[in-house]
């Protein structure tokens, strides 16, 4: 993974005595709250219902053991003795005092972690696949990548004040982990002949208009990629709408205008630019970063391994962990390892300082020291052994993360909802808790097989119901938690927007509608093969509609 | 209001006239650029210093060919968080290659400062920072990840220098 040099250090460093200095300026009243707003976000504090939360940068998703460990000892120190990683690949400690937030972020500057830029209207935490550099099926490794962008995106002079928001996500393989066609740029790594390239999505999103990004160009070099990027990103800050916070996300702009004109406007930009204007990063910086992601020294082992298939016939449990959470890897003998963080009647994403810490040692000594958080909110160890796995499933175990249920219907994407959340209408934590019940029973949600489940707590869409299989969204009506269902949404390469089912359902009918849907995909599916997004995509949504407003 | 510029408190020998007022005979004068456009004539040919003042929505493609005869182009921030202010002034230093002043209006504040002396702005009009702050400020950061307009090398350079 990458390490800071004196550059990355001295910057994240100086990070911390600015915001310090900020800090001590708004509790002198010297800043005014309002000035004090932007300063604080684009270092990830929030101001939510209860306490001022801080949101930590976890770029790409990929941490070591030792990282692991601080924001463990942060969860107990600065917090309750937890945080919550995020669709954003990033943290959250949700309890932290204004005043403490700089000692927090030299804490983590210590072991080459900040919170710059996650959140605000700049560009934020880049997110990529969280088996980058492991999966079977991986064409190019995005991770130099989006180390990369994340160095040209921190502190950028011109794109700190951007209309709204601005998100990046990156992969490298045919399937993708990454949902690029749900961001404001997509990049999805291709190659032709010997040049490395991005195909380059943009103007996708979630929120109160969903929008799936349109294809800006088929094709830019590597070369050329941050200098391309910079004609984006300066086409948006100056069109972009500012009068209303609504529209002013870049899928407003390019909807707007349709893609054609968009496109058009950009690769005017591009050819503007001048050659002293060129960032023309340099060939060696480029093989500098990707040095850094060099992948582990891994021994293949063909065929099965002892150890592994004697606790499989041993213990049941273990060989259904073992079908569910695991991803095929690159190199023979090994896997990555999802662990789950969605135990049933859990708070999604949540992690205990405890468990973060065992993580970390289990990544210190099976795994490479390396860790990655998934958009899905769980956490995944990208490189293991086989024979390693019956330790590892012994110390999950033990930590009570050893939940079977990676992309099953109750490994859910769940918001904070109104439970924590400023903007929420309504709560998303225990409705998603509700209909995990429903499915609890282990043979019941491996029989239904992969169905994701996405709820958000209000219109924002952080719970990304939109691109759920099944999506729910809270709304308020008059003072009334209601759940409005969405159906056939997707993340992946085939990315599409859930469509309405009908009226919202209160929060108590939720569970027991969704068992209804679920067991009509039960009767009309050909096969077990067939997944739940396949009937609905040859059936249509009609059956589904139908048994999801079905009385009992 | 204090008026900063290249690390020193001066005095504002200019006068920004709206556009219902009439142009004075004399001194350094800024108009908006729909002034400067349907007056340019008559402004050009003026035996004073003469600039402009950009609002957000402003095209500074507009001002490509006047450049070299305006001392002053000040870019105003009605609100801090309206960033259009930084590519207009990326274009105007970086694309355009305009060497004169180039002045941030409005509500302009300490922590904002770094970004605009990178995006190429070496002027800063502001109640809400005193020279000490805004010095402060553009030190903040001893490196940078970008090239700018300030011209400070970036680490992917000095990395691989030598």
């Amino acid at each position: 993974m990458y390490r800071y040099d004196e550059f990355d250090a001295r910057i994240v460093s100086e990070r911390v005595a600015q915001f310090r200095g900020q800090v001590n300026r708004r509790l002198s009243g010297e800043l005014l709250e309002d000035e004090f707003k932007p300063l604080r976000l684009q270092n990830g504090v929030y101001l939510q219902l209860h306490a001022y939360m801080l949101r930590v940068a976890i770029p790409y998703g990929q941490l070591n053991g030792r990282q692991l460990r601080r924001l463990a000892v942060i969860a107990r120190d600065y917090d309750r003795g937890y945080g919550h990683f995020t669709t954003r690949q990033n943290i959250q400690f949700n309890w932290v005092a204004l005043k403490d937030i700089p000692d927090v972020l030299e804490s983590l500057a210590e072991v080459e972690m900040h919170a710059i830029q996650t959140s605000g209207n700049c560009i934020r935490n880049t997110t990529s696949d969280h088996f980058a550099g492991a999966a079977k099926d991986e064409i190019m490794d995005p991770r130099p990548w989006c180390e990369i962008i994340r160095q040209w995106s921190t502190f950028h002079p011109e794109f700190a004040f951007l209309p709204r928001k601005f998100k990046i996500a990156v992969t490298g393989a045919d399937h993708d982990r990454a949902a690029i066609r749900v961001h404001d740029i997509g990049l999805h790594m291709r190659q032709r002949g010997d040049v490395v390239g991005f195909e380059v999505h943009v103007g996708g999103g979630q929120g109160r208009t969903p929008h799936l990004a349109a294809l800006v160009s088929e094709f830019v070099p590597e070369t050329e990629l941050l200098d391309y990027l910079e004609a984006i990103m300066r086409v948006y800050n100056r069109f972009g709408r500012r009068d209303n916070k609504y529209k002013a996300r870049i899928k407003i702009l390019v909807s707007e205008l349709g893609a054609d004109e968009f496109r058009r406007l950009v690769r005017e930009e591009y050819a503007a630019q001048r050659e002293h204007e060129k960032i023309a990063l340099p060939q060696e910086e480029i093989a500098r970063i990707h040095a850094y992601f060099a992948p582990p020294e891994l021994i293949p082992a063909s065929g099965p391994n002892e150890a592994f298939e004697a606790l499989k016939v041993e213990d049941k449990e273990f060989a259904r962990w073992a079908r569910i959470n695991l991803h095929p890897h690159k190199v023979d003998g090994h896997v990555s390892v999802t662990i789950s963080l969605k135990p049933i009647g859990g708070a999604a994403g949540d992690a205990t300082d405890a468990q973060m810490m065992t993580v970390a040692h289990l990544a210190e000594t099976y795994a490479h020291d390396d860790i990655r958080v998934s958009h899905a909110q769980n956490l995944v160890l990208p490189h293991v052994a086989l024979k390693d796995l019956p330790d590892i499933y012994r110390e999950l175990k033990a930590a009570g993360i050893a939940t079977a249920n990676e992309s099953l219907i109750t490994d859910m994407i769940v918001c904070p909802g109104l439970d924590y959340c400023n903007l929420a209408n309504a709560r998303s934590i225990p409705v998603g808790q509700a209909v995990q019940q429903v499915f609890a029973d282990p043979d019941y949600q491996e029989d239904i097989g992969r169905l994701h489940i996405n709820i958000s707590g209000c219109i924002n869409a952080c719970g990304h119901h939109h691109v759920g299989h099944i999506g729910i969204l809270g709304v308020d009506r008059k003072g009334e938690e209601f759940y409005q269902i969405t159906l056939g949404g997707r993340a992946d390469e085939k990315a599409a927007i859930g469509d309405i089912a009908g009226p919202g359902l209160k929060a108590d009918d939720v569970p027991g509608a969704l068992k209804r849907v679920v067991d009509t995909y039960r009767d009309l599916r050909t096969d077990k093969s067939e997944l739940f997004i396949e009937t609905l995509a040859r059936l249509g949504h009609e059956p589904f509609k139908e048994a999801l407003y079905a009385a009992d | 209001m204090p008026l900063i510029k290249h690390g020193a408190e001066i005095d504002d020998i200019w006068a920004y006239v709206p556009d219902e007022a009439d142009l004075s005979p004399g001194g350094c004068i800024t108009v908006s650029l729909a002034r400067f456009r349907s007056e340019r004539d008559i402004l050009l040919a003026r035996n004073t210093d003469i600039g402009v003042r950009l609002a957000p929505e402003d095209d500074p493609h507009e001002l490509e060919d006047f450049l070299d005869r305006l001392q002053l182009i000040e870019i105003s921030f009605p609100k801090y968080t309206d960033g259009r202010g930084y590519s207009q002034a990326q274009l105007l230093r970086r694309r355009f290659n305009y060497a004169g002043e180039l002045r941030a209006v409005g509500h302009v504040l300490r922590d904002q400062i770094f970004y605009m002396n990178r995006s190429g702005f070496d002027a800063y009009e502001t109640a809400r920072a005193d020279l000490h702050q805004v010095l402060e400020a553009l030190n903040e950061y001893t490196e940078v990840y970008q090239p700018g307009a300030a011209g400070q090398v970036p680490v992917f350079r000095k990395r691989h220098k030598g």
